[in-house]
């Protein structure tokens, strides 16, 4: 862990808001992306079956 | 065999499937370099402190704040000449993620604000020029949200893209002129012809920049994806129930 | 394009046509502001530019939803869009009609709005000057975002949501020439730049609104 200084609460802050809102849409997307896939194949194989 | 053979929504997903492991696995590599480097081994500015690592998130999320918004332009334009719908899909995919970076470039500026210029947030041209693109793009997701039938959303955000871009180009003059700011120039060397930056801050950050570039192609790849089969799977089912 | 104009304006001078609507809303914004910053003259006469400017924008905004909503559900606007006249030219003439209703009464209130909130004497004639070159563009921007929801139910809220980025230049110089003008400095630069602006969007928009026009009747 690198000495931050006085502004260790402002580094790690922003560095924490950043990374956690980059994963959430990570995370957001994976889950939309999977869901629309199901419900794809669900249609697909509806019509075929 | 042309570029345009990948409006094709399958062709399209095939490619997009293809190079997707790559480039997330660029995107991972490059932010955890970039972001490990600029973290744990970069010094302290004498001025800054150690607030100069926020660059790091900082630098590259407007960065790609304003080019997701430069794509939405691109592929809206696109969509409007040569309608194809991976196109407006693409815009309509990466307009999330635009809003998201310009959030997280608010944020850090707020937070290194804070202790290097006394206030979370200023009237400062660049500052209030970002805070306008939150608005536009918050108006072209919610324009998206609100528009029934998908062509004619399409059609309609691509227009308010066209007509969006020019009144922020113009916002950014006007506001330059109602304010002369606070913050420093640009740190990216291409708009300023050289380095404003020394060497040491500036390799973790060009490969942060690079990280951020392919995180958001990722994600564009992969939700553009997530629409093709959402539109895909409508069309079906409106077709299965004209059919019944 | 006459008739379409005179019968714009008849319809709105009309009982229920909402003439006057925007204007009594200007009224009450203004009055409303020295109740909410407190009554010291020397702050109001700080602000009274701004806050003119602020509420002719807002008075505007308002009445935007009745510029093409009407037509749209009476059909009006499909006989328009086949009509030989141009749709772009039937849009500049509501976006005109929308001014002489809305934005010219707005001007000619001003003043009088100025000298209730303490506006200095140098400020008057930049004033007058700023809302009668802004507000047209403030009509022919609003007639695009009409254009541009008008198809979609509840759109009201949507259609603030997207006229209020758009509003923003027009804004900043046009308050700007009123401060300034205020300020006793010299306010031809922003007035130039906001005269620009709106001759660039009354010649360019109604392209751009007729275009969003068409994608939402088709």
């Amino acid at each position: 862990m690198p000495d931050l200084g006085k502004y260790a609460a402002e580094v790690l802050a922003a560095y924490g808001v950043s990374l956690l809102l980059l994963a959430g849409l990570v995370v957001l997307s994976l889950r939309k992306g999977r869901k629309a896939r199901a419900t794809l194949a669900e249609v697909e194989g509806r019509k075929h079956g | 065999m042309s570029l345009w053979e990948y409006a094709n929504p399958v062709k399209f997903l095939g490619l997009s499937a293809r190079v997707q492991p790559f480039v997330w696995g660029g995107a991972g590599l490059c932010l955890a370099v970039g972001l490990l480097w600029g973290f744990f081994a970069t010094p302290d500015d004498y001025r800054q402190g150690s607030t100069v690592k926020i660059i790091y998130l900082h630098v590259p999320a407007a960065l790609m704040a304003i080019n997701a918004w430069f794509m939405m332009l691109v592929a809206s334009l696109i969509w409007l000449i040569r309608r194809h719908h991976v196109s407006a899909l693409a815009a309509k995919a990466a307009a999330p993620v635009g809003i998201l970076m310009t959030v997280i470039a608010l944020i850090t500026g707020a937070i290194w604000g804070q202790p290097m210029w006394g206030t979370w947030w200023a009237w400062d041209p660049r500052l209030t020029s970002f805070l306008i693109l939150f608005l536009f793009y918050l108006g072209y997701i919610a324009l998206w949200e609100a528009v029934e039938d998908p062509d004619t959303a399409a059609d309609l955000t691509a227009v308010l893209c066209l007509v969006g871009s020019v009144f922020a180009v113009l916002s950014r003059y006007a506001v330059k002129f109602w304010n002369q700011g606070l913050h420093q120039g640009t740190s990216v060397p291409l708009a300023t012809g050289g380095r404003t930056v020394s060497d040491v801050f500036f390799y973790p950050l060009l490969i942060s920049m690079i990280g951020f570039g392919l995180l958001f192609l990722a994600l564009v790849l992969y939700r553009t994806g997530t629409e093709i089969r959402l539109r895909r799977a409508r069309a079906l089912l409106a077709r299965s129930e004209r059919g019944a | 394009m006459i008739a379409l104009l005179r019968r714009d304006l008849m319809l709105a001078f009309r009982a229920g046509g909402g003439f006057g609507l925007g204007l009594a809303f200007f009224l009450i914004v203004t009055v409303l502001v020295p109740f909410s910053v407190g009554p010291q003259s020397d702050l109001l006469a700080t602000i009274a530019p701004g806050v003119l400017w602020l509420g002719a924008l807002l008075a505007c905004l308002l009445s935007l939803d009745r510029l093409l909503a009407l037509d749209f559900e009476d059909g009006t606007l499909d006989l328009l869009a086949t009509a030989p006249l141009p749709l772009e030219a039937a849009l500049s003439v509501k976006a005109l009609s929308h001014w002489l209703t809305t934005g010219l009464p707005l001007v000619l209130a001003a003043p009088l709005l100025g000298v209730m909130l303490n506006l200095a004497p140098s400020g008057y004639l930049w004033l007058v000057a700023s809302l009668g070159l802004g507000t047209p563009a403030l009509s022919a921007i609003g007639a695009f975002g009409a254009a541009l929801t008008v198809g979609i139910k509840r759109g009201g809220l949507l259609m603030s949501l997207l006229v209020l980025p758009l509003y923003v230049p027009t804004l900043i110089f046009g308050a700007e020439t009123a401060r300034r003008g205020a300020m006793g400095l010299d306010a031809t630069t922003p007035l130039i730049l906001l005269a620009g602006i709106t001759f660039g969007t009354i010649a360019l928009m109604p392209f751009a609104s007729a275009a969003v026009l068409r994608m939402t009747l088709r």
